[in-house]
Formats: C-alpha cells, structure tokens, sequence
C-alpha cells in the first residue's frame, strides 16, 4: 500500500472512512449512505453549509470534515436522536459532533496504526473556512442518503511513530 | 437500581437513556465528564452501574475508571466508546471496565453488554 507523500492520496487511510460512514448512519440513524466519486479539493471551503470537524494525532495526523447540507443535517440529526431538533441549537451541534466523533472513531480503528482523535467541533454559518494541513491532499467523498446530501473531507496522512 | 451515565454528549446520553428504559426499576443519573462523575459518586453514589465514554474534555473517562478503582473494585463499569481498537479494550479492561460497548452501537446489543455485565457482578439484569 503506498505511503501518502506530496499530493498522493493513502488508500488504507481512505477506504476506513467509506466503511464507517456506512456503519454509524446505518446502525445509528438507520440511513443507507452510498458514496460518490472521491475528487481532490484544493480551496478552504467546505462543501456545504455545517461541517463537523473532528483531529487526528499519533501516527496519523490530520482531520475529517464532514459537510452537511442544512436540511440534510436536520434529517440526519433527527434519526439519529430520536426526536427533531432546532438547527444550530446546543443540542443539534452535540448530536451532530457525536455522529461525526464516531465517523472518526470507527475508522480510526481500521487504519492499523496507533492513532487518537480530538473532542469534535461543529462550524455553521455560510462560507465558513476550514485550516487543513498544506502537506496532504483533501479528499471529498461525496454521500448520498435518503435525507440528502453530504461530504467527507478527508486530509490526513501516516507519520513516523515518535521515539 | 442506580446506574451513572457519563458522556460529553448529552444525545449519547439521551440514546442511553432510551436504551435502559427497557429495565425495571432503573434512576440514572448522569455526568458530562470525568470530574462531574467523581462528584455524582461522591454526593449520589454508590452505584450500581456506571456507562463511562473514553473521550471527554476535563478528565476522560479512562482516568476516571483508573481514580475509581482505587478505591471500589468491585461496582461494574461499561466503557461505552468509539475507541475500537483491540489495545484500546485490553487497557481498558487493565484499569478496572467490566466491559466494553464500542459506538456505534444497536439498543439491543447495549442492552446486552449490560445484562451480561450486571449477571456477572451478580446484580440481576
């Protein structure tokens, strides 16, 4: 399996991402997630209008940033939940991080590597910007639902274990 | 039956919750981190069973498991967590957990790592 250097893109730290997306939308807001084509995104952007962000550290660095459509999020949170909640409100954002935390976590765990993931952190607002490392490639996987329309933006890459 | 839920998040705490209403004669309490749940232990415990998520700003919930070994060996704990990996469990189940639930999880299959662990502490279910 190739090493991610410059701008080419580690599968084995990819593919983890497909499966657990499919796993937590599925088993905790009982919603099928087929996935698109995956492009490289070079602007700061994210792909749509609230992103939960979630960090990576030990022998992979990096993050996820998974986008929603707002409507989309609303459904998703909603099935997720059991019960509706207002967009952008404390609860919405909590249930909308946790969905993202366990995106992270359940792929994290299928890379092989001795990594940790940060607390999750949700971003509203139009036009909202996101750092990403200028070392690795973004990866947008697009994902389809039932509820609509979201995006993984995945930037991360294996590092050398500390010493 | 007194069980401690402690989770960051109050929607994973809420989905718990949910979980456990299939029990009879259950009061939860609940805690958003590690220090809130020493405090729910000291001022409302003793417990019955405590569901402990990994990661959680303040303290995480492995040093909370690891504080409160010190002391109690014996009142059962769950690590209800997205931390999967099989070193993650086995330190866990070194610093004192009676089980692990890894998120994302079923109701059922919660629900059963709960049964299983209070049978085993001797606790009914």
């Amino acid at each position: 399996m190739p090493e991610t250097q410059g701008n080419k893109v580690n599968p084995k730290l990819i593919v983890p991402f497909v499966k657990s997306a499919q796993d937590v939308f599925s088993t905790m807001a009982a919603t099928k997630v087929t996935v698109g084509k995956p492009t490289i995104k070079k602007d700061p952007m994210p792909s749509y209008d609230i992103s939960g962000i979630v960090g990576f550290s030990g022998e992979v660095v990096g993050s996820i940033v998974v986008s929603f459509h707002e409507q989309t999020s609303v459904k998703l949170v909603e099935a997720f939940a059991g019960e509706a909640l207002e967009y952008g409100s404390n609860d919405f954002i909590d249930a909308l991080g946790e969905l993202c935390n366990m995106v992270a976590g359940a792929a994290k765990k299928d890379f092989g590597l001795d990594a940790s993931i940060s607390i999750p952190s949700v971003i509203t607002g139009a036009n909202h910007r996101v750092a990403r490392m200028s070392d690795a490639p973004c990866l947008v996987i697009p994902c389809t639902t039932a509820a609509g329309e979201f995006a993984m933006e995945i930037s991360v890459k294996q590092v050398s274990p500390a010493v | 039956m007194k069980i401690l839920l402690i989770d960051d998040s109050r929607t994973m705490r809420n989905i718990q919750k949910k979980v456990l209403s299939a029990m009879d004669n259950v009061e939860i309490s609940e805690a958003a981190d590690g220090l809130e749940a020493l405090a729910a232990v000291g001022e409302q415990g003793p417990f019955d069973l405590m569901l402990v998520d990994w990661n959680m700003p303040n303290m995480d919930g492995f040093t909370f498991v690891t504080k409160i070994r010190e002391n109690d060996k014996t009142t059962p704990m769950i690590m209800v967590t997205t931390e999967a990996e099989k070193s993650r469990v086995l330190e866990a189940l070194k610093a004192g957990v009676n089980n692990y639930a890894v998120k994302p999880f079923t109701p059922d299959a919660l629900l059963e790592k709960i049964r299983q662990t209070l049978e085993k502490a001797g606790a009914g279910g």
